[in-house]
């Protein structure tokens, strides 16, 4: 069994390496998107999927590492590659900062303090600091990845296989992470916080953990996204772009890995192949989400077993009617 | 010496309700003691503030002297307090193995301590041993109940805290559940036990408590609670019981 998995995965390795030479820039420009989503729904799906917090914000994190790298390149000339630690650093600290004091919230609470959150992000960004963010206009001029010697990530097959590999490295950190002491922490104190926190489970820290991690790697994509798009500004951090990283993570499977490569796929190849329906986009969209809820409530490639249900996490009221 | 847990005029409450309005109670190293009580009595709202799930508004908790406020949920575990708590709450898309496992979290990787603890649970509940790979969701209801007993047993705690344990189970493995208690009083651990079944608890515990809207109204050896004109009217005797056990 191992090794028709090692082989399938080998495969869709294969397919992902030679997809670009087969396809034209702007297939590629897609697949790089993909790559971001795919990004931004694993670092989600840390927060939601594995712990089952509710995090409605989470484009703030994402916000903080594009604009730690833009703004840190544009001013100083930091190579984008060292900020790419940085930006993790500066999103994770955030993520500390505005979480500790909100940990204890549960279910709905929790998402809409982490909604509110993310858009006071937004809106400060909007507001210019200190003169940092150039207000609604955002920041230009961002550099490309360099490596020095002459090695430049400056076209589109480059920037695809450079989140692609990003992609690939945190899904294997994750599925590591999964199987650990962490991993089995977060998925108790998911499914049940009293009996997790009776048993010597640090119910608080772990939590906090998940939301630091989940935001370092929102940090990670908005780094390479700043650089892609060689600009950032608010407009592509609003709330729509939370709940688009919410929707990757209940589409796929809450806590599932492949589920949420395959949501991210989903949310990003969707509204190319409907561009000709363009109007009518959301409306499938919508009832897409609908049709999920009804017969599919674990997502597309729930985690295996002890597959997560969306209600089921919806607090203690909610979760009294299954029993 | 001091108790091994003692508790003095402990207040907790929920926003402006009060749950627990200054009480105070001793349990003795190898003892079974009881708290008995009604519905919203309190009974669990103490065995969540002894295990720290709770705050404190006032008075204290202490283990052997050394006060447990402040202190968090999971440290509590390590000083030796494990609560299996009221409706079981074992994590049904787990295998009864996997549930034993968190029961040993706080042992790390410590395999053969996990290994022996697990030795001594599948010895009092057999039927566990024979489920080991089972989802949990798919046991019975006494068969849950034994495996979250089973699950606190696992970080060998100096004191074991059961809320309920009888809570939904048919008479015969009331029974059961009942004598394994014993038997874990009798291998060392101090027992704390909350029950409606006021009948049963006395039986096994050789003190108890009577707890009423927050308060301790009586207290004293079992049998002289048994005897008790109040404890009688109110748990034992006539109507009352027969309508606990019809519920």
């Amino acid at each position: 069994m191992v090794k028709t998995q090692r082989f399938q995965i080998m495969i869709i390795a294969g397919a992902f390496l030679v997809y670009p030479f087969f396809v034209s820039d702007y297939f590629i420009d897609i697949a790089f998107y993909f790559g971001i989503y795919a990004l931004l729904g694993l670092s989600l799906n840390i927060v939601l999927g594995e712990v089952g917090l509710f995090d409605l914000g989470h484009a703030g994190f994402y916000a903080i590492g594009a604009y730690t790298t833009a703004i840190l390149n544009t001013k100083f000339g930091i190579p984008i590659f060292v900020l790419l630690p940085v930006s993790a650093l500066a999103a994770a600290l955030f993520a500390y900062l505005v979480c500790s004091p909100v940990i204890h919230l549960q279910g709905d609470y929790l998402l809409i303090v982490t909604l509110g959150m993310g858009e006071i992000v937004r809106l400060a960004l909007i507001n210019n600091p200190f003169d940092l963010t150039g207000g609604p206009n955002g920041v230009f001029g961002i550099d490309f990845p360099t490596f020095g010697y002459g090695f430049d990530i400056d076209s589109s097959i480059e920037f695809y296989y450079l989140i692609w590999i990003i992609v690939a490295l945190s899904i294997f950190g994750l599925i590591r992470l999964q199987k650990s002491r962490i991993g089995r922490a977060w998925n108790y104190i998911r499914e049940d916080e009293i009996a997790a926190s009776a048993n010597g489970v640090d119910v608080k820290n772990y939590k906090l953990l998940a939301f630091i991690l989940g935001a370092a790697l929102a940090g990670v994509a908005g780094n390479i996204y700043a650089s892609k798009l060689m600009c950032v500004s608010p407009e592509s951090f609003t709330f729509w772009e939370s709940c688009l990283m919410f929707c990757i993570v209940l589409i796929g499977g809450m806590g599932s890995i492949p589920g949420v490569i395959i949501g991210a796929a989903f949310i990003s190849l969707f509204p190319e192949i409907f561009r000709p329906f363009a109007m009518y986009r959301m409306l499938v969209f919508g009832l897409a989400m609908i049709l999920m809820m009804m017969y599919r409530p674990g997502g597309v490639w729930p985690r295996k077993r002890g597959a997560v249900e969306f209600r089921s996490l919806l607090g203690p009221a909610a979760r009294r009617e299954d029993v | 010496m001091a108790p091994l847990l003692s508790i003095e005029n402990l207040h907790i409450s929920y926003g402006a309700v009060q749950a627990l309005k200054g009480v105070s109670l001793n349990l003795d190293k190898g003892e079974i003691v009881t708290v008995l009580g009604a519905n919203g009595a309190g009974k669990s709202t103490l065995m969540e503030a002894i295990s720290g799930l709770v705050p404190i508004r006032n008075g204290t908790i202490s283990i052997a002297g050394e006060p447990l406020n402040k202190i968090p949920a999971y440290e509590i575990v390590l000083k030796g307090v494990s609560l299996s708590p009221e409706g079981r709450r074992v994590f049904p898309t787990l295998t009864v193995d996997e549930n034993l496992n968190l029961g040993a979290y706080t042992r790390r990787s410590r395999k053969s301590e996990v290994h022996n603890a697990k030795e001594r649970v599948f010895s009092l509940f057999p039927i566990l041993a024979e489920r080991r790979s089972q989802l949990s969701g798919t046991l019975s209801g006494g068969e849950q109940q034994m495996l979250a007993i089973g699950r606190a047993l696992m970080s060998s705690p100096k004191i074991l805290l059961l809320d309920e344990p009888s809570l939904g189970l048919a008479p015969i493995l009331v029974k059961q559940i009942f004598d394994i208690i014993r038997e874990i009083n009798q291998q060392g651990t101090s027992i704390l036990l909350v029950e409606q079944n006021a009948h049963k608890a006395l039986g096994v515990a050789g003190r108890g408590y009577v707890l009423e809207n927050g308060v301790i109204i009586t207290s004293g050896p079992s049998s002289v609670l048994k005897s008790d004109a109040k404890v009688q009217e109110a748990y034992l005797g006539g109507s009352a019981l027969k309508l606990k056990q019809q519920s």
